[in-house]
């Protein structure tokens, strides 16, 4: 792989850093003191809006699923290591089959913490998945394998393929809107350090905003099985101040293939062209 | 034969429930019938054998109490070996080869599924192995 | 030859409770020998046999192309294996693995020998179909395998086969017709089995032998039947509608004829998440079995256990659209909500599971650890299943290693943790013969320290962003060193499926006889000699709880089970002599 390495601000260096050394830790400790920063468990804290209220959902279960887990755990280990046959054990062990009232706790704590998860789960999902209208609107289609971003307002395109990445060029700190769809099979638009994936579908369009807060190039790639070069299918997206954004978008795009030539392009030479 | 029955008529209840509020949710129509197919594949047998405990009561292996000298009788009939399977297995596998390389795999295939069935029927009303 | 099962009633008061004759002669086999006999027999037990191995075969199998897979990616731009030959790997790997090894061992193998047997049962309900469903099995998997043969390859679509990738024009070629069709016939295959395993369990119980009595595995094996029946006919008529639209110039699944591409992934899923628990519930019903044996203890909440069973499967059926959450079309708080409830009908079974250990007199035999270990590596992947539940944290881990860990902890821990704890535990029963306890000993450490060494770094990996089914990577993101680690947790994975073959071997080569019961086991099947007689059981013991040969065994052992199964105050009355 020799494609350009963008550069990653997906959290801040620094913090990305911290994030990663912490996974290890992140198990071994459960508890974070009141006030701290909580670690990231190892996910991308969100360049987006969205991204940092999906971040925040993951978060919570991250802690929830260590209590629960930890204490079954926990649990297990005990019985395990508490109840070996030895040789004082003797006869045999008292044939308890029902504890009614420890049945009925652990159905109905279990429900609660359910309802819980579920009631941050909609709140959160409401926020990442609004689509309030917004100045720059992209549509974005997916092909094998490779991707078109278009511009409608001043019909710029960048479109490209496998090795020749494209990149999507948005305002910072401005929600913008993204019509996403396929030209032939499945595709998935991921980006990761914006905590979002979204299928590119045949047939449909999907629509979501992103709000990007710093500006910086963050890497997106296909997640979803599409064919022979689906490993290549890279992009970027590059999120720059409302003027610069202005001035690119402005410039025309001048001679770019189409989405049909790049696809007879790679059946014919392959992604190396 | 109650038991049996329930539980399938807890599937029937169950989808037909969760097809409902599906239905007037999301308005999807392959998902609701998926759902109220899998209703009625509770239903259908549920019903019939909830039927059929009404008409029979409790078998012995439906009774707490029953003995082991209760289930005395014929239990079932059951053939030792019979070819019949294998016979019809591989008219099956011919007949998907069939599908996929193409048609000359066809006759043998439906050659091996007639006789199979043929020959198990025979094997069925002749009570023995052929 | 036919043979007729005619109880006569002839009473044996020697020894503690009665024994009884349910067969009036003699259980020989009649009827032809060597190959033939293995072609005409219509015996479950020797199905389940055959069923067993062919399915073992092609675990080793999918396991050897998970190594070449792990290899290709121990370096960011391996060229091991060209493209078309990763996508065609990792295709197979996951059918060979979902669709022909975890299910068809569970469903086609040990339910089909044991089942019977734990319902004191001559046979199943309908042999000759149960024959039939084997040689289905056994020709979809030729078909199946045959694939890598053909001009072009096999299929290279992944083995949820996504229209309109599936179609004839993204996937030309014979390998994705043989892939469509193998599935068919294990399909029907499948179907055969589910409506003769309810069948033998509704109607061929032995007297005393309530629902409620019957073994939690024999229960799990039930309700996995049920879901056999609802999930894979939805399969098996999606395939054929995808083979209508490759070679029939149907447009179901095409936008260009009006059809629709998410239909396929809704009629896909339909099956798919049900299936995910008919390959998991099997599994749980080995465990279920084996805590109490090695804990000298009754199933802790024997009923709650029964009832989570149903509606973990009733949930899972409405549950299909949380493996869509991304494709933006899907109701998701209906989906959500029903994903998070699974967890707890789940959470029950956990606790069922460690209050069966409570206090018991724990002996860790081979079996038993495997049983713990599913413990382990199912709590784990049943955590991160939670967090996939809800939609938008799926956003960010759909496709990623995230949920490749995911679900190789979940199916990993079931199919392969429990099923070979099952191996360890039903094998005297088949055979009349021990494994070897510390060579068994020595493939359950190597597995499980492979385990979590493989399966780790892909959760980490995956929220770092590196999407599934990729045969290359970006070199520059640091994602190399978390594969290394994942690929060297493989290979000692495939070093412990190489003790268990030497324990296979050896313990065939050099037999150390068993008893009939030496595990001193709760449940019908360890009643009767190991390996069991033709059509199964000369007498029966009297069944009147849920462990009918323990009750046997320990006539001094208070029953657990009278009437409805609980005892009048709690536990207190169970006290041991």
């Amino acid at each position: 792989m020799n494609a350009p390495a963008p550069t990653d601000p997906g959290t801040p260096p620094k913090r990305r850093i911290r994030g990663r050394a912490l996974i290890p830790l992140a198990v071994l400790a459960p508890v974070v003191l009141a006030g701290c920063q909580l670690p990231s468990f190892g996910a991308y804290r969100g360049a987006t809006s969205q991204g940092q209220d999906a971040f925040k959902l993951w978060q919570g279960f991250f802690i929830a699923g260590l209590v629960v887990g930890g204490f079954v755990f926990l649990l297990i280990v005990w019985a395990v290591f508490r109840y070996r046959k030895n040789k004082k054990s003797e006869g045999l062990p008292r044939q308890t089959q029902y504890r009614p009232m420890i049945e009925v706790l652990y159905t109905v704590i279990p429900i609660l913490v359910v309802m819980g998860l579920f009631a941050f789960t909609v709140i959160t999902e409401n926020e990442v998945d609004a689509v309030p209208s917004t100045k720059v609107t992209i549509d974005v289609t997916a092909f094998q394998w490779g991707w078109q971003f278009y511009y409608p307002a001043t019909g710029k395109v960048v479109i490209g393929q496998t090795l020749q990445q494209p990149q999507m060029v948005l305002p910072v700190n401005e929600a913008v809107t993204i019509h996403l769809e396929s030209a032939d099979v499945y595709h998935g638009f991921y980006v990761p350090a914006f905590n979002f994936s979204r299928y590119a579908a045949p047939g449909y369009v999907n629509t979501f905003n992103f709000n990007v807060l710093h500006t910086g190039t963050y890497r997106g790639q296909c997640t979803q099985l599409c064919g022979l070069y689906h490993s290549l299918m890279l992009f970027s997206v590059r999120a720059v101040s409302p003027g610069v954004f202005e001035t690119w978008v402005h410039r025309t795009s001048g001679h770019h293939p189409t989405i049909g030539q790049l696809k007879n392009q790679i059946h014919a030479s392959g992604p190396g062209a | 034969m109650r038991n049996e029955s329930l539980i399938l008529l807890g599937v029937a209840i169950f989808f037909g429930f969760i097809g409902l509020v599906y239905w007037f949710t999301s308005y999807e129509d392959g998902g609701t019938a998926m759902l109220v197919g899998t209703c009625l594949l509770g239903l259908l047998p549920g019903s019939y054998y909830l039927f059929w405990h009404r008409r029979m009561g409790f078998r012995p292996e439906d009774r707490d109490d029953a003995t082991i000298e209760d289930g005395a009788g014929e239990v079932e009939t059951f053939p030792s070996s019979s070819i019949w399977p294998f016979v019809l297995g591989m008219g099956a596998f011919m007949l998907v080869l069939a599908f996929a390389f193409g048609m000359w795999f066809f006759f043998p295939a439906v050659g091996l599924i007639v006789t199979a069935l043929v020959g198990v029927t025979a094997e069925s009303r002749r009570g023995g192995h052929v | 030859m036919t043979d007729v099962i005619t109880p006569t009633t002839t009473g044996d008061g020697a020894h503690g409770p009665s024994v009884v004759d349910v067969a009036g002669h003699e259980h020989e086999e009649h009827g032809p020998t060597g190959l033939l006999k293995w072609v005409t027999s219509t015996d479950h037990k020797v199905i389940g046999m055959s069923y067993m191995i062919t399915s073992l075969v092609l675990f080793y199998f999918a396991g050897i192309m998970a190594l070449v897979l792990r290899i290709q990616l121990a370096t960011p731009s391996s060229s091991l294996v060209s493209f078309a030959q990763y996508n065609e790997l990792f295709t197979m790997h996951g059918s060979l693995m979902l669709y022909l090894f975890a299910g068809p061992f569970a469903f086609g193998g040990l339910a089909n020998y044991i089942v019977p047997l734990q319902i004191g049962a001559p046979d199943m309900a309908f042999p000759r179909l149960n024959a039939l469903s084997y040689w289905l099995y056994l020709s979809g998997s030729i078909t199946m395998m045959m694939g890598f043969l053909v001009a072009g390859g096999a299929s290279e679509f992944g083995w949820v086969a996504y229209a309109p990738l599936s179609n004839a024009t993204n996937s030309p070629g014979l390998g994705p017709d043989i892939w469509i069709m193998a599935l068919v016939l294990t399909g029907f295959s499948a179907i055969f089995t589910g409506v003769n395993l309810v069948a033998t369990i509704f109607y061929l119980r032995a007297p005393g032998m309530t629902m409620f009595r019957m073994p939690i595995f024999t229960w799990n094996m039930l309700v996995t039947a049920i879901l056999i029946l609802i999930a894979f006919p939805v399969l098996t008529g999606a395939l054929v509608m995808l083979f209508c639209d490759r070679h029939f110039g149907t447009h179901i699944f095409s936008v260009q004829g009006g059809g629709s591409p998410n239909l396929w992934q809704n009629l896909f899923w339909f099956f798919g998440h049900p299936e995910v628990y008919i390959l998991a519930l099997p599994y749980f019903g080995i465990a279920t079995e084996i805590f109490p044996v090695f804990s000298r203890k009754p199933v802790f909440g024997y009923k709650g256990m029964v009832f989570a069973t149903l509606s973990i499967a009733a949930l899972s059926t409405g549950v299909w659209a949380h493996h869509m959450f991304t494709t933006g079309v899907v109701l998701l708080p209906f989906f959500s909500l029903l994903s998070l409830l699974i967890a707890v009908p789940t959470g029950i079974k956990f606790f069922n599971w460690i209050g069966t250990l409570w206090r018991g007199q724990l002996q860790f035999s081979a079996a038993m650890l495997f049983a713990i270990g599913f413990l382990f590596a199912f709590l784990m992947g049943g955590v991160t299943g939670v967090m996939l539940a809800s939609p938008p944290i799926d956003f960010f881990t759909h496709d990623t290693y995230f949920v490749v860990a995911h679900f190789h902890q979940v199916l990993f821990g079931t199919a392969v943790f429990a099923g070979f704890a099952g191996l360890y535990y039903w094998y005297p029963k088949f055979f009349g013969r021990m494994l070897r306890e510390g060579l068994g000993k020595w493939h359950f450490w190597l597995m499980f320290i492979g385990f979590w060494v493989t399966f780790m770094p892909q959760y980490v990996v995956g929220l770092l962003g590196m999407p599934r089914r990729v045969a290359v990577y970006p070199s520059y993101l640091g994602w190399q060193s978390y594969n290394i680690i994942s690929t060297v947790g493989a290979f000692i994975i495939a070093t412990s499926f190489a003790v268990l073959l030497w324990n296979l071997w050896i313990s065939w080569r050099q037999p150390v006889p068993c008893g009939d019961n030496p595990w001193d086991a709760h449940t019908l099947e360890w009643f009767t000699t190991s390996p069991p007689p033709h059509h199964n059981y000369s007498h029966l013991p009297p069944i009147r709880s849920e462990r009918p040969t323990w009750d046997y065994h320990h006539p001094d052992s208070p029953a657990i089970a009278h009437g409805e199964g609980r005892p009048p105050r709690g536990d207190k009355v169970l006290v041991s002599p």
